[in-house]
């Protein structure tokens, strides 16, 4: 019989202590448990998430995740800044969905301004919305199934991936992190070839995601490894509060898009897909169907997208257009005070939440009467969604272990803020 | 101070003949060669001129620098670009990079992609220590270069100060070209550069490494307190 | 959200359950709040949870929010949403610092709200609040060995300062 050191006699790795897992007390030899680090650094692609499993034989007995890896302080960063300036911080916490972490914060903030944004903004902002929320999916679909072994998906996706990332370098000069959203509209307007491009995309779209369905959809492996995996029942996920795809896999059909449609969202037509059972391939099927769903979002906001000026009229709160710095001087002035000051928020408080492809994605903004942010929290999806991935591994394998990380798809940069 | 430019022409590829003539006595040279006719100080001549000679460093110099094999290394946002790089559009297979090595005694090269927060610095130096000699680090981006754009309790403001960090590339995040770009040029550093290691050769000089334990025999740490936080290492990168 | 007088009326009900519960409420931006007191903010919590009419089932975010130099320093936000109404409503546990090294306490909703874990502990990480009743109150997000609370107000933002020539120091060069 081999006997397991015990926590005390192992050495720590980095600068936390193993965790003491109240699964390790009053156990027969045989059962004895062997707890491990997943560290920080490992192969599985999803950041650097720690996980400290207690192992018995293959099967998994406790699962505790260790996070922080990544903790970039960019709630207190944003303390420091004017609120404009705090648009590229917080894009950059769930860093595969930027425009929806873009979007949390500058409706929240339209909302403490008591601001409305123009029509053609909302249009391109959903727009770019949906862009993303495939952008993210495919990242999923290709790091999932890298994890699970289908490693060609994992060429596919991000062939994908960067046809989007072209849209998205056309219509704000960067491929990630576009700082594209601005506190009352879009910062510019869309140029000329945007519109043919994105539907040749879309047109294309929906027959790359059925070649995606039709190498994956009925493959054997791939049936029988996400099949009846990490099943949580629906009440138990409104309990650890999650939101978004692992929700409506589970049955649930919640989406902030159709229950508090902001934006255009009301005047769009679409559905919202929802799993039965909540095992991985629910999680699969779900995101592959949303992934269609937003192809058609988009086509149908570039057809109902109307014209206008793309930013908000308010020049106490948005840049004036630069052609009107050369002959305008209250344009110039208000250019000045908004680039060095910026513009102030009456004291307030709000929470806005909009649907991120990983869940609700949540801003809380307090204000002050000045130019920067007093706190700014935003509720990220993942680290909510995380909290499930205990009750999702319990006394499966380890290989479901990697799996059910994969399938809540969580961004440690939105974990760890 | 003399800097030296070695070209990677200069250090392979034979000349170009100079003239008609020139190609043809080469090519009568290289016939009487495989024939076996070719002796004494002629064949001594032709092997210089035309069969690649090279010492034993600057064959496995070459061979390195084009079988880089990076270590998965992703923080953050600048890991999808990583990811990028490797997938089909800026295929990184084609300059060699192409497996990525999760095991850190496997690779050869760290690209920092991402944050480097203050409670994952002591796990990269970790595995930067794990990994086994010779081993490049990249520093992708502009938070693992200094800090980026967050300037906080919370991140690590330059990888440099805790490794040895070889090429820095801006960007935020970098393009997948420009991360290719800082690949080719670290190839490029490798070959110009036989006895590699800037670490030994300039004993760390100018980074927090050296400041903090100098080693012996180098020059001291200047008195009068710390030295400037965020001060870039002098040495490292040179245009080869 | 519920609106105005229906956030007073809720708030009528508090107080006559609970004697005290609710210190006052505000309706701003078309979002109801309710501010409470933090010794009974389970009872509130509890309450709107379970009283059929109200049946906030799902507590979308658990935040802190320093107030410095505003009195009484910390709130501790509690997001809640009714899905079958689609109804969200604030409450606020407005808490005093008790000065020194004493930590703010609060009563942890981890019975009622079992998502509240990793935000509570979130919470006690960057304010020092600490949460009685939490089942594993530690750090999350910095390491374990962190002292400091980094998002109250008082805490420096910390990095590095801004190199000008004024303020550079110049190493010796390798070829010095």
């Amino acid at each position: 019989m081999v006997r397991v050191s015990t926590i005390e006699d192992r050495e720590v790795i980095g600068a936390s202590p193993v965790e003491r897992t109240d699964a390790l007390e009053d156990k027969a030899p045989e059962e004895e448990l062997f707890t491990i680090n997943m560290g920080p650094h490992h192969p599985a692609m999803h950041g650097v998430l720690r996980l400290v499993v207690s192992l018995q034989g293959e099967v998994v007995k406790d699962v505790r995740p260790i996070v922080g890896y990544v903790h970039t302080g960019i709630e207190k960063s944003c303390e420091d800044k004017s609120y404009w300036k705090v648009i590229p911080f917080v894009e950059r916490m769930d860093y595969l969905a930027y425009f929806s972490n873009m979007e949390a914060f500058c409706g929240v903030v339209e909302r403490l301004l008591d601001m409305e944004i123009p029509d053609r903004a909302k249009y391109l902002r959903v727009i770019h919305l949906e862009l993303n929320r495939i952008h993210s999916h495919l990242v999923w679909l290709a790091t999932t199934c890298i994890d699970l072994g289908a490693i060609s998906m994992f060429w596919y996706g991000f062939r994908e991936r960067d046809k989007v990332l072209d849209l998205f370098e056309m219509s704000s000069g960067q491929r990630m992190h576009t700082r594209y959203f601005q506190v009352g509209g879009v910062m510019e307007d869309i140029p000329r070839g945007f519109e043919p491009k994105v539907r040749a995309f879309c047109a294309e779209m929906g027959s790359r995601l059925d070649q995606y369905e039709a190498i994956l959809d009925r493959n054997e492996i791939f049936l029988r490894r996400t099949k009846n995996v990490g099943i949580v029942s629906r009440e138990r996920l409104l309990d650890l509060g999650v939101t978004g795809p692992l929700l409506r896999a589970a049955g649930e059909p919640w989406d902030l898009r159709k229950v508090t449609p902001s934006l255009c969202y009301g005047e769009l037509d679409f559905s919202v897909p929802v799993g039965t059972v909540g095992d991985g391939y629910d999680r699969y099927r779900v995101r592959m169907q949303e992934m269609r769903e937003s192809l058609r979002i988009v086509e149908q906001a570039l057809d109902g997208l109307p014209e206008g000026p793309h930013i908000a009229d308010d020049r106490k709160v948005c840049l004036p257009p630069r052609d009107e710095l050369a002959t305008s001087m209250e344009a110039l002035i208000h250019h000045f005070k908004l680039v060095t000051e910026g513009f102030r928020v009456p004291p307030g408080e709000a929470y806005y939440a909009i649907e991120s492809p990983r869940g609700e994605l949540g801003c809380f903004v307090v204000a002050d009467g000045s130019a920067k942010p007093v706190r700014v929290h935003i509720r990220d999806p993942s680290f909510v969604n995380l909290q499930m991935l205990r009750e999702m591994s319990l006394d499966g394998y380890v290989a479901d272990l990697i799996q059910n990380v994969a399938m809540l798809d969580p961004i440690l940069g939105g974990i760890d803020r | 101070m003399e800097v030296e430019r070695q070209k990677l022409r200069d250090a392979a590829a034979p000349e170009q003949p100079r003239s008609p003539e020139e190609l043809r006595v080469r090519q009568l040279r290289a016939r009487e060669l495989l024939r076996g006719e070719l002796e004494g100080r002629d064949l001594e001549a032709h092997v210089e001129e035309r069969v690649l000679t090279t010492t034993l460093e600057k064959a496995l110099n070459w061979a390195r620098s084009n079988a880089m094999w990076p270590a998965t290394f992703g923080l953050a946002c600048c890991a999808i670009e990583m990811m990028s790089m490797v997938s089909s559009r800026y295929d990184s297979a084609r300059y060699g990079a192409e497996v990525f090595r999760a095991s850190p005694r496997q690779a050869d090269m760290l690209i920092l992609s991402g944050r480097v927060s203050i409670k994952m610095a002591p796990v990269i130096r970790r595995i930067y220590d794990q990994m086994l000699e010779p081993k490049w680090v990249l520093a992708m981006g502009a938070c693992s270069s200094s800090g980026g754009m967050f300037a906080n309790y919370a991140v690590v403001q330059g990888a440099d100060k805790f490794l040895p960090v070889d090429i820095h590339i801006p960007g935020c995040p970098p393009r997948p070209e420009a991360l290719l770009h800082g690949v080719l040029k670290l190839q490029r550093m490798i070959q110009g550069r036989p006895d590699l290691g800037w670490r030994q050769r300039y004993n760390a000089i100018g980074t927090e490494e050296w400041a903090r334990t100098p080693p012996a025999g180098s020059l001291t740490p200047p008195t009068g307190g710390e030295p400037a936080a965020g001060f870039p290492g002098a040495t490292g990168e040179q245009e080869s | 959200m519920p609106d105005a007088p229906g956030l007073e009326l809720i708030a009528q009900e508090l107080n006559g359950s609970f004697e005290g519960a609710v210190l006052g409420t505000y309706y701003e931006h078309e979002q109801g709040a309710l501010v409470v007191n933090p010794e009974r903010v389970l009872d509130v919590l509890g309450w709107l949870r379970d009283t059929p009419g109200q049946e906030y089932r799902f507590l979308a975010s658990l935040h802190g929010a320093d107030y410095l130099p505003g009195e009484p320093r910390f709130g501790v936000h509690y997001e809640l949403l009714c899905m079958p109404r689609v109804e969200r409503l604030r409450v606020k546990a407005a808490l005093a610092d008790p000065g020194g090294d004493e930590l703010p306490e609060i009563d942890s909703c981890t019975e009622l709200f079992p998502t509240a874990d990793f935000h509570e502990r979130e919470v006690y990480d960057f304010f020092g609040i600490s949460f009685r009743g939490h089942p594993d109150l530690r750090r999350i997000l910095m390491p374990e060995d962190y002292v400091g609370w980094p998002q109250r107000r008082d805490f420096p933002i910390g990095g590095d300062p801004v190199l000008f020539t004024h303020n550079e120091v110049e190493l010796p060069r390798w070829y010095e």
